[in-house]
């Protein structure tokens, strides 16, 4: 049993007893977290209300606070719904919503297919060897995300060597296009997000109970049932957290299949790119972003409550 | 006694040849004499020569490694308060704070991006390093944070305790007891900050302002026309430097916790 002291005791209580370097602890991040990812979110949903204009800032209205009240019926009066009504009557913006969600879906689920088995075989390693298969593992997440789409494009391109291995082994018989095509974006997917995958998997794989799966043997359960039965039920939180550290910044992703993919069907980031820095339309790159969000809400609120969870189970 | 069946090593080396495959075609590829990139022409240095007279690709290098260290500095402190916070601390509004810590996690990085470009024109921030210091130093606070949270979450408290029941104040009981303990998370949060920040592109294209740039925006602009011999060079040095340092530090911590097993027992 543990004994609490009571100053300790009256640390945890309440807000009004914290003391003053406990205010600058839980106010410092806070008010950082607030001025430099909650405002901004605030800022574009604001200029997804808004109209381009050739002006700087390219946007109008701009909020006049020197103005006062007038100033800020007129700016009220100003936005308007028109990036939104712009978004959904343009083809071009809902299929490249339907691709990102689309493929997000998929490679996470390629991801969740490769990552299982791969996690399931580091924690069933001998104890001595697990700290070095996870340093395996997360080493290349360690190097550039960028160099390792790069790799990819040396090894997919016409004359690169996946050609070259195909045609020598046999396989084909002249060089197939990898490059520019869905599958090369799929491989660069479940390549750059493979560490994130397995290592919340492994992590549940990790401190399952032995005896369940001795159990489960001793009544006469099979190995490979006793995994679909025992081990994958109990190591759900682990699949559910890969599978939204995946999902989620795949549904945005740019580097990939700006790199990889082909030019016909952009994904949401590389249209909100595009938006951005080649049109210079900022309310409509906000309203897409505001879209993108609102999307991504429900499965961003099950990722943290996940956490939340796994935190406060491990205190 | 575990043991591993044939399906398992098998996953196992074909998982461990998928990750690692691509990184050594890189490799040696940048050692080729060719100059077509897929033709093997011999071994050769001649590209890292080339890379060495590249002055704009240098510039962007060490820019890149300023703007790493400030940010990791910065996020490494916030992170740190962050988690202390979350761990030890129950006050109102904690609920939305844990989920700002959070969502930088997840959020697709064209968002973050957009969305802190927007709050620097609105109040009129001049965009350059400062603003990509700014903007790395959000993103990478939480990872801090998860990390740092993660080892206090099992952490023994009673020299805390002890500290304070003989009268130390909570402040210097943080900086003599729990700071030390946390020691091996709050550095290997630095070290992840340090390289998400490295190798951030798309945040720091949306942030970044003319004169500023850095090295993924410098690699991304080549990789753009194409594959290219010294790019190879750049991103085989950039592998080997990060494989050392995570080799260090992890052989580092070995030695540490060899060093504490032996005391305790």
């Amino acid at each position: 049993m543990r004994i609490q002291s009571p100053r300790q005791s009256a640390l945890k209580d309440s807000g009004s007893a914290l003391s003053f370097g406990a205010r600058l602890v839980v106010a410092a991040p806070y008010l950082w977290l607030v001025g430099f990812f909650l405002v901004p979110f605030l800022i574009v949903l604001k200029i997804s209300l808004s109209e381009t204009a050739i002006a700087v800032p390219p946007y109008t209205p701009v909020l006049d606070l020197a103005a006062g009240f007038r100033g800020l019926r007129d700016f009220i009066s100003g936005l308007s719904f028109a990036n939104y009504v712009t978004l959904a009557g343009d083809n071009l913006y809902i299929f490249s919503y339907l691709k990102s969600l689309k493929v997000a879906a998929v490679s996470t689920a390629i991801l969740l297919a490769c990552g299982v088995p791969l996690a399931y075989a580091m924690a069933r390693a001998p104890r001595r060897l697990q700290p070095a298969l996870v340093i395996l593992v997360v080493l290349p997440f360690w190097t550039s995300f960028l160099i390792r789409i790069y790799a990819w494009v040396n090894i997919l391109q016409h004359d690169g060597l996946l050609n070259q291995a195909l045609m020598w082994l046999g396989l084909a018989d002249r060089p197939a296009t990898w490059l520019a095509t869905d599958a090369a974006v799929y491989i660069g997917l479940v390549y750059s997000y493979l560490p994130f995958m397995v290592l919340p998997l492994y992590a549940s794989f990790e401190k399952l109970d032995e005896s369940l799966l001795e159990a489960a043997a001793d009544l006469g359960c099979p190995r490979w049932k006793a995994f679909f039965v025992v081990t994958l039920p109990l190591a759900l939180p682990g699949i559910g957290a890969g599978a939204l550290l995946c999902f989620v910044p795949i549904v945005g992703e740019f580097v990939v299949p700006d790199l990889l993919g082909g030019s016909d069907a952009a994904m949401i980031g590389q249209t909100l790119w595009t938006e951005f820095f080649a049109n210079k339309d900022w309310p409509v790159a906000a309203a897409v972003a505001v879209v993108l969000l609102a999307l991504l809400l429900v499965p961003i609120a099950f990722y943290q409550r996940l956490q939340a969870r796994d935190i406060e189970g491990r205190s | 006694v575990r043991r591993m069946s044939l399906v398992n090593v098998v996953a196992l080396a074909l998982g461990l040849a998928f990750l690692y495959a691509p990184i050594a075609v890189l490799v040696v590829y940048s050692f080729n004499a060719s100059r077509l990139v897929t033709v093997w022409g011999g071994w050769s240095l001649r590209w890292y020569a080339v890379l060495a007279e590249d002055r704009a690709m240098i510039d962007a290098a060490l820019a890149s490694l300023g703007v790493a260290a400030a940010s990791a500095a910065l996020a490494t402190v916030l992170g740190t308060m962050a988690a202390l916070a979350l761990t030890r601390f129950r006050f109102r509004s904690r609920a939305p704070f844990a989920a700002m810590i959070y969502a930088p996690l997840v959020m697709p990085e064209v968002i973050t991006g957009l969305s802190l470009l927007l709050l620097f024109v609105a109040i009129n921030l001049d965009r350059g390093f400062l603003t990509v210091i700014i903007a790395h130093t959000t993103l990478t606070m939480c990872f801090v944070t998860v990390v740092v949270q993660a080892r206090l979450a099992h952490f023994d408290r009673s020299l805390e305790e002890a500290a304070m029941d003989l009268g130390c104040p909570p402040g210097r009981t943080f900086f003599a007891i729990t700071l030390p303990l946390i020691m091996p998370a709050v550095t290997a949060g630095f070290l992840l900050a340090f390289s998400l920040s490295l190798d951030d592109l798309v945040i720091a294209s949306f942030t970044t302002g003319p004169g500023a740039t850095t090295l993924p925006i410098r690699i991304y602009s080549e990789v753009r026309l194409g594959v290219k011999p010294e790019i190879n060079a750049v991103c085989t040095i950039f592998i080997a430097v990060v494989a050392v340092a995570v080799v260090a530090a992890s052989l580092i911590e070995k030695g540490r916790s060899r060093k504490r097993g032996a005391i305790s027992v």
